[in-house]
């Protein structure tokens, strides 16, 4: 698209956001309204300041640029949400935190972590390493000229407006799909561009077969189409007003919600990063992947299986019991094809075993699928009935949710940014592979407190709710179960610390990378020389 | 014919996109449609009526501060549950909940059938500070709600918008939703009892300790005494209602 034509879409965009900020139902919404104008003046001038420069991808084999920004996008809403969810750690420790202000309180900082770290985070990390993988392994350009620089900018205001939009109190309270409705409709015309890219890559490819790491990337992004329209739908109270009334009530809203809650993760926060891993970890190591079986019965299994798995959130709720049932069944078989990926995925270092002692970002993709492997062992043991009357409302969900999240997504990530950096700045190696190694151990303490802590919390929690004496009295108060929990939430605030901490160390490694430094240091596998 | 294999989906993306949503579908018609036309999904129950608008109001509040982070709606059936909150939650009760919000967190105690078990200057002393009268509390702050004047002229497209969605709204409760929105905060108003004749069990008073003015926490607090009150269990069937 030329210049001019841009200008005119975005002009028009302004002028459309300038109408609504007038006409609003709501002052939220009018609030949001004035976003998107700022964010649309934003692009109006840029667009300009640009104009005559040329982009650095221009006739060049691939486009990277996009993929450059977002790797930085990653890094920076990384530290954002870790930052937020640190926070919030503390507010649960010493509620004082919470400031008395609307906009700092728990209820409305929480999605703003849970949306960061999920989607702004763990989205970006998707959006850039699916643009670089499915252009290497097809060997062929982004599909589509310049749309994958809309998908990228059309997700950051997605986040920025669900970010401002949580602050503000506009929320539908959905877990995970707190955005409302108008931001849902812009998240959908985004994420079907999204595909439009991905697929007409995968259309233009010079190989014959699709790598298996894009298989996994495009069974993530039309499930989440899917989940996110059809959990979304929802009938305004005014076309130029923020709230919204769910299309289903009560029990069909909340198996909806955790159909699709549930497949947040299991399509985001594991198929996509599936997809990751089954790239990222062959490149670095050096080998093919273990099973070209394997990987075949994995991706079948594993997306056949995920979707069944949502009621378990509901277990003794008033789900009718056949759902439980069928939520616990099928999320007991779901180990089965998440152990198979995390095996595949080990297996693939055989033969380049002694790379962990020299190369920190091997041991980071190793660390990465022992977690993946341990959460999706807890997992299917915490859906059984039994073990969830116990664990089901307490911190062991949230322990069990960030030894997934901090483990495997984090981990994973962190391992292909510093896969990518050096490649996509041309950059003979990294800043420091001392540094990383520091992060390793800096998230790798943090995750295993974290987890160790609210394991402990969550099944004091789980006993004193069911404490009974000898006269059949309930022994607790709730308020003892809390105060009960206080040297945990300290404990798992210092957790989320030292992760935060590691992951800034990750970002002094990338930015001095992208200058081009280098630091002097000994070499990595001195750690590991034999006693002499 | 060719015999297949997995080759071919391998190399035809088109293929590979429709097989994958294909798979990923099942698992999703199986379990959710059925919950909309299995008769025995919802419970048969007496009492079961659409939020006064005063109490969809405070729920929307309790929706926008994220109450439901924090504290459930839904008691499991277990005797310590039944026993420090309640009868068990059933289908029915939230079957006007556009959304639900049975939450999926205990950091609070749970919120189900709180309704009528403190007292309103209980709640609003604890919404105000909570530490104040639960010391070991760790809550935020709502201090702001007793300062925040209520929006009341747009309740009535509120109403419209849940009979869209299926909560069946008369056409008189529509018309009437902004005066019986005042009304239920006193007691005093001309319209009280209009409000308890359409919302059978509305509580009609002033919730927040200050007549002159309708306030956030008027409408908040006027949802949390409803929570778990509109069922009358001692006509409710437990046996016929075994799904």
């Amino acid at each position: 698209m030329d210049v001019l034509g841009k200008l005119a879409l975005y002009a028009l965009a302004l002028l459309a956001a300038l109408l609504a900020a007038a006409k609003a139902h709501d002052g939220l919404f009018a609030a949001h309204a004035w976003v998107v104008a700022l964010a649309c003046l934003v692009a109006i001038v840029v667009t300009v300041r640009n104009s005559d420069k040329p982009s650095a991808d221009d006739g060049a084999k691939y486009l990277d640029g996009v993929v450059r920004y977002g790797t930085i996008a990653t890094l920076f809403w990384g530290i954002a949400g870790f930052l937020v969810g640190v926070i919030i750690a503390l507010q649960l420790a010493y509620p004082i935190l919470n400031f008395d202000w609307p906009w700092t309180n728990f209820g409305r900082l929480r999605p703003l972590h849970t949306s960061a770290v999920v989607f702004a985070f763990g989205g970006n990390a998707l959006l850039c390493t699916s643009f670089y993988v499915v252009q290497r392994t097809c060997q062929a350009r982004l599909a589509l000229g310049n749309t994958a620089w809309f998908v990228f900018w059309g997700y950051q205001l997605f986040i920025v407006l669900a970010a401002t939009g949580y602050l503000m109190g506009i929320t539908q309270s959905k877990e995970y799909a707190e955005p409302e409705w108008y931001v849902d409709l812009w998240l959908t015309i985004v994420w079907v561009a999204y595909l439009l890219v991905f697929m007409g890559t995968l259309f233009k490819r010079k190989e014959p077969h699709i790598y298996v790491a894009n298989w996994f990337y495009l069974a993530f992004i039309v499930t989440v189409a899917m989940l996110h329209i059809v959990n979304n739908l929802s009938v305004p109270v005014s076309i130029f007003g923020s709230k919204s009334y769910s299309l289903f009530a009560g029990v069909q809203d909340a198996l909806t919600q955790w159909w699709y809650g549930h497949n947040a993760v299991g399509f985001f926060l594991t198929a996509g990063f599936l997809g990751m891993m089954y790239y990222f970890m062959p490149k670095q190591a050096g080998r093919p992947v273990y099973s070209y079986r394997l990987s075949i019965l994995h991706f079948w299994s594993l997306i056949f299986l995920y979707i069944w798995a949502g009621p378990h959130h509901l277990h003794y709720t008033a789900l009718p019991d056949w759902a439980q049932t069928l939520g616990m069944v099928f999320s007991i078989m779901l180990w089965m094809p998440s152990w198979g990926g995390m095996i595949n995925g080990l297996m693939t270092l055989s033969g380049a075993w002694d790379k962990l002692r020299t190369d920190p970002v091997i041991r980071m993709m190793v660390l990465a699928l022992a977690f993946y492997g341990m959460s999706t062992f807890e997992g299917p043991m915490m859906s059984i009935k039994a073990v969830n009357s116990l664990s089901h409302y307490t911190d062991w969900t949230i322990g069990h949710v960030h030894s997934g999240a901090l483990g495997w997504v984090g981990m994973i990530s962190f391992a292909a940014i510093y896969y990518l950096a050096p490649k996509l700045w041309n950059r003979d190696r990294l800043y420091s592979l001392r540094l990383i190694n520091w992060h390793f151990w800096l998230a790798t303490l943090g995750i295993v407190i974290y987890a160790a802590v609210l394991w402990v919390a969550g099944i004091t929690q789980g006993l004193m709710w069911r404490e009974y004496d000898a006269n059949g009295f309930l022994v607790y108060s709730f308020a003892e179960s809390v105060q009960a929990v206080h040297w945990a939430y300290v404990a798992r605030a210092f957790g989320g610390f030292l992760y935060l901490a590691g992951a800034l160390v990750m970002a002094w490694n990338i930015y001095q990378t992208i200058r081009g430094k280098t630091r002097d240091e000994a070499a990595m596998d001195i750690l590991a020389a034999p006693a002499e | 014919m060719a015999k297949f294999t997995h080759a071919m989906i391998e190399k035809n993306a088109t293929l590979l996109m429709v097989l994958s949503l294909a798979v990923v579908s099942i698992g999703g018609i199986i379990e959710i449609a059925p919950l909309f036309y299995l008769q025995n999904t919802i419970e048969k129950v007496e009492g079961m009526r659409p939020y006064s608008p005063l109490e969809l109001k405070g729920r929307n509040i309790y929706v926008r501060e994220g109450c439901y982070l924090c504290h459930s709606q839904m008691i499991r059936p277990f005797r310590d549950e039944v026993e420090r909150y309640g009868h068990y939650s059933l289908a029915a009760e939230s079957m006007y909940d556009h959304p639900f919000q049975w939450g999926s967190k205990r950091t609070g105690p749970d919120l189900a059938r709180v309704g009528g078990r403190y007292s309103d200057e209980w709640h609003v002393e604890h919404l105000t500070n909570p530490q104040s009268v639960v010391p070991e509390s760790i809550m935020p702050r709502y201090a702001f709600l007793k300062e925040t004047p209520l929006r009341t002229d747009d309740i009535a497209a509120h109403l419209k918008a849940n009979r869209t969605v299926g909560v069946p709204y008369s056409d008189e409760m529509i018309e009437n939703a902004e005066a019986d929105i005042k009304a239920q905060a006193n007691a005093d108003d001309d319209g009280a009892d209009a409000v308890a004749t359409r919302y059978p069990k509305a509580q009609v008073r002033d919730f927040d300790g200050n007549p002159s003015q309708l306030t956030e926490m008027d409408a908040l607090v006027a949802y949390l005494q409803m929570l778990g009150t509109l069922v009358d269990f001692s006509v409710y069937q437990a046996d016929q209602n075994y799904r």
